[in-house]
């Protein structure tokens, strides 16, 4: 087994967990019961999902210049979705400018009939 | 790059379609807006990490211009939602009905 | 074409189909906006498919990212009651009937039309590609826009310059009541709004060899244009310096045009030793152009006598 395979491997094993967090975030965006924790599992898809598979194509990136914009591309991911998600919780918590703290299961009936 | 590489890649980029578009049945069920556009981001998150690994994939560096596009203005829309509309709370029992179709 | 390339493409198919259809069906509008901006994002990877990345630039920065900040924005204007539409019944109205056979007409004759097309035809990707060493630029598709069917891309900067005159003209909106500053938002506008710049220019530069140019770099600027006016409230009036930025591609476009017409071989001829420069000039005035527009397109009129 030569290096070059190594680090194929490890590449493909890095951007296999990316995918495995991109499927927990989106499980998380639909099974979760209210806005709050759905943000919750939404910023895992981002953070790590796409972090990971830009770490995992770094190692087979061909430049210096890929390397830079894949963790650029990363960088401004995990800040816009930072921020989005902020600015959207913000306004949940906050509507008509006052602290709303009652932000609870949306629907319960609807999770029972889901069998959960 | 070895065959087996260019194959798991685009195998890659199908898995992460197919696992982001679970976030459409929630763009699809609500309840609230908030819930709708906070998929759209996951949505527009996956669509970047396609891309990454189809520039891989396919050999066309010009694809990763393509996700720093996206990554640039993926803040926009969420921005203009939360100035504009913000997050409406939902009334209880009116999401339900508020549903056009099964 | 191997498996793994048919899987991907058989999702994307599968999900464009269904979000078209879940856009237009669904009743309540701000659903269907979402769903037109994932589609947007969608249709964006399926020109990267199709082989055409150029196109998948303006999708991502225009489809994805202006279109639907542009109808967030008018749906706040139709006020939280319009945000839901009115029940449509989905009977069959003569006009609906109509509009069906119609539409279904079309879908024959494209059909028809695709299937009457010579099975080897060899297209104009050759003579494209045989004078691009005169055209001034390596990357073809920038060669097409701007030297070989130039008149067609000036055309296009006119009618943008019309749609904001139209909305110059249009009685002003009442402004949406304007939100408190968020110091998230202002965070968000120092970090992008350089950037986009940044990126703006770069895919201006990038365009004469590999996809990019005018109109994906002046999608990122308005982009730009768009945060600042969201953290800090512009006002865009028809002010001269305004009127100057929003007619300067047009202008330059033309100017050149006229230019070479006198001068040289013809309209829009460009010398094959100057095309080049003449490319990236027109480019960089269209992007500054575009990009005032599409912001002056957000903003919207000022009401007359508030600031």
């Amino acid at each position: 087994m030569t290096g070059e395979d190594v680090r194929s491997a490890l590449s493909l094993t890095l951007i296999g967990a990316g995918i495995a967090f991109f499927l927990a975030g989106s499980i998380g965006v639909l099974r979760l019961p209210d806005l709050l924790s759905r943000l919750h599992a939404l910023t895992k898809a981002d953070n790590l999902g796409l972090g990971l598979v830009v770490l995992g194509l770094t190692l087979q990136a061909d430049d210096a210049f890929q390397v830079v914009r894949l963790l650029l591309v990363w960088l401004l991911v995990l800040f816009a979705s930072s921020v989005a998600c902020y600015l959207v919780a913000h306004s949940a918590t906050h509507a008509n400018g006052e602290p709303t703290p009652t932000v609870g299961p949306d629907n319960p009936s609807m999770d029972k009939r889901d069998g959960r | 790059m070895p065959e087996w590489m260019t194959v798991a890649l685009w195998i890659a980029a199908a898995v992460v379609l197919a696992t982001i578009a679970l976030g459409l049945v929630r763009v699809e069920r609500g309840p609230s807006n908030g819930d709708r556009m906070l998929a759209a981001q996951l949505l527009g998150t996956g669509a970047v990490a396609v891309l990454l690994l189809l520039a891989r994939a396919a050999d066309a560096p010009a694809l990763l211009d393509v996700a720093l596009v996206l990554a640039l203005l993926a803040s926009v829309a969420g921005a203009v939602f939360v100035r504009r509309l913000g997050v409406q709370p939902v009334q209880r029992g009116q999401d339900r009905t508020a549903e056009d179709g099964p | 074409m191997a498996a793994e390339v048919h899987a991907l493409d058989f999702v994307l198919v599968v999900l464009l189909l269904w979000l078209g259809w879940r856009a237009l069906a669904s009743a309540d509008l701000f659903k269907a906006v979402v769903q037109f901006i994932v589609f947007g994002l969608l249709v964006s990877l399926a020109w990267v498919r199709l082989g055409a990345p150029d196109v998948a630039l303006a999708e991502a920065a225009i489809g994805a990212g202006l279109a639907g900040a542009l109808l967030l924005d008018t749906l706040a204007r139709l006020g939280r009651k319009g945000a839901t539409d009115e029940v449509r019944p989905l009977g069959l109205t003569p006009a609906r009937a109509g509009i069906a056979l119609a539409s279904l007409g079309l879908v024959i004759l494209l059909v028809a039309s695709v299937l009457a097309l010579p099975e080897s035809w060899p297209g104009l990707t050759a003579p494209a590609l045989q004078q691009l060493g005169a055209s001034g630029v390596t990357n073809p598709v920038t060669a097409t826009l701007l030297n070989y069917r130039g008149y067609d891309t000036l055309l296009e900067i006119g009618v943008l310059l019309l749609a904001v005159l139209g909305v110059w003209i249009l009685d002003a909106e009442a402004a949406l009541p304007a939100a408190p500053a968020d110091p998230m938002l202002s965070l968000l506008l120092r970090v992008l709004l350089p950037l986009t710049v940044a990126a703006a220019g770069y895919l201006l530069w990038v365009g004469a060899h590999a996809p990019g140019g005018a109109f994906q770099g002046a999608a990122l600027l308005a982009a730009g244009g768009v945060l600042w006016h969201l953290a800090r409230p512009l006002s865009l009036p028809a002010s001269r310096p305004v009127r100057a930025a929003v007619v300067l591609g047009f202008a330059v476009f033309l100017g050149v045009g006229v230019a070479t017409a006198v001068f040289g071989g013809g309209f829009l001829t460009f010398p094959p030793a100057y095309a080049g420069a003449v490319i990236l000039l027109i480019e960089a005035a269209a992007m500054v152009s575009i990009a005032v527009i599409m912001v002056a397109l957000f903003v919207g009129r000022p009401a007359q006598g508030t600031k």
